[in-house]
């Protein structure tokens, strides 16, 4: 009888954390929702792989690239329109296409909450002038 | 076998997400009408039936104890086991809830050379709370998909579930730990013939699903990738009441979206309510004071009754002339209620 006002504020809190996403979306009206557009580069219009491909599957791409260049020696990579690549990221993707990496990497990263990538745990980026501390 | 209705349930479902997603109209249908539903209905009826709990009456303390109750100063009480305080029952709560007390009292019986023999049990114990716990870890990491900006707390806690980086994308621990837990709890109740007795369709109905829900997650993670920024965006916008249905979703998206639609739609309506119901369980909630405190029924009907000191005031008379003993012979000094 008497445990009944402490039952319904349980629900009250059970109901209010469950619900965050819609009422949390509903007070902060500031933040875009959509999903943030990425800087593509000027000069390259094709990737080396479909678009659809690389925005579900690029980290698995860059792994099969470093296990195939450092572990097989194969460095060629053939495209599938027919072109071949140099399986080299840091020429290939970071020097000629996606040279910032805030604004290419981390726009999606941050968006989706994906952890911070570790390829710069190697890499070196120091070329650049945006660097974000990892 | 009591296994394969629900789990031609669950193939059942997996298909019609799988070809729902084909049409554009039954592709609406199935990732906004259906998770609205489903949300709609885990919401009103996990809160019907908290409610109507709420309101059943508990007119005593049940005391169902585990220890030495509260007596002489000179007996150690369990306070823990048997408390006598609201705090001592707060603090048994506590541990039943995160650390699943009672399920560590599980035992089990044997026949060991013609003799019953029961046995600790502490497998159900250990795969229960590693279950919940990675199912808990999950759906906190979810709120990635569901918050923006992504909170801290959620980005710390992916972080720190998925430090065993093993490729990419990078495995979780609390995934491997739940497919551990999952495979456990349903292969128990295939195993031992007296938990195969028991085990009634809806148990592995709970069961398939989640395994479905784990499953399906995991493939849509490591196997058949998708676009998780389109993901979230679609998620927010459900959020936000403003749905957007991207031209394709992926199929293993669908198959994932549906069972744990399924799962919140069923939620109220079977034994998986036992997640708002542990905390009302009347044995484990409740201080045993029964010997303390006196309760009274609160809706007790007034019963009239008549005492011994009113009836003999009644004969008085009588009862003199007739020499016998009277209990009170200043009749003038009674006090009645």
């Amino acid at each position: 009888m008497s445990d009944r006002p402490l039952i319904l504020a349980g629900l009250t809190l059970f109901v209010g954390l469950v619900t965050t996403p819609i009422w949390h979306g509903a007070l902060d009206r500031k933040t875009a929702l959509t999903a943030p557009p990425i800087k593509l580069p000027a000069q390259e219009k094709q990737c080396v792989a479909p678009t659809s491909y690389m925005r579900s599957s690029h980290m698995r791409l860059l792994e099969d690239w470093r296990n195939e260049a450092v572990r097989d020696g194969q460095r060629q990579f053939v495209a599938f329109n027919g072109k071949t690549y140099d399986k080299n990221p840091t020429r290939t993707c970071v020097t000629a296409c996606h040279t910032d990496r805030k604004e290419f990497c981390g726009r999606c990263h941050d968006y989706a909450g994906v952890s911070d990538p570790d390829c710069w745990n190697c890499h070196n980026d120091s070329h650049q002038a945006s660097r974000s501390a990892p | 076998m009591k296994a394969l209705t629900p789990l031609l349930a669950v193939l059942a479902i997996v298909a019609l997400a799988a070809l729902g997603g084909l049409a554009h109209a039954s592709l609406v249908l199935l990732a906004v009408f259906v998770p609205y539903s489903a949300c709609a209905v885990f919401l009103i009826g996990f809160c019907y039936r908290v409610v109507r709990w709420a309101w059943a009456p508990v007119p005593f303390r049940i005391p169902t104890t585990c220890g030495q109750q509260k007596s002489l100063p000179w007996i150690k009480p369990a306070s823990l086991d048997n408390p006598s305080t609201g705090w001592g029952a707060f603090r048994r709560m506590t541990l039943e809830v995160l650390l699943f007390r009672s399920l560590f009292r599980n035992n089990r019986a044997r026949l060991h050379d013609q003799r019953l023999v029961l046995g600790e049990d502490r497998y159900l114990w250990l795969g229960a709370l590693a279950f919940h716990w990675s199912l808990l870890v999950i759906l906190l990491r979810h709120l990635r998909l569901f918050l923006q900006p992504v909170p801290v707390f959620v980005s710390l806690l992916s972080r720190l579930d998925g430090s065993f980086q093993v490729g990419t994308p990078a495995v979780y621990v609390s995934d491997v730990v739940v497919v551990g837990a999952l495979v456990y709890l349903t292969a128990r109740r295939f195993r031992s013939p007296q938990v195969r007795y028991i085990s009634l369709p809806f148990d592995y109905l709970a069961l398939f699903l989640l395994l479905g829900i784990v499953i399906s997650g995991l493939l849509m993670r490591f196997v058949f990738r998708v676009d998780v920024a389109a993901i979230k965006q679609f998620a927010l916008g459900l959020a936000v009441f403003h749905p957007s249905v991207p031209s394709t979703l992926a199929p293993i998206f669908l198959i994932h979206l549906l069972l744990v639609s399924t799962l919140a739609a069923y939620f109220p309506f079977s034994t998986l309510m036992h997640m708002g119901g542990v905390f009302l369980s009347p044995t484990r909630n409740l201080a045993n004071n029964n010997r303390s405190q006196r309760h009274v029924n609160p809706w007790n009907h007034p019963v009239k009754t008549h005492s011994y000191a009113e009836w003999e005031h009644e004969f008085r008379d009588k009862l003199k002339i007739a020499k016998l003993p009277l209990e009170n012979e200043d009749a003038g000094k009674i006090a009645f209620d």
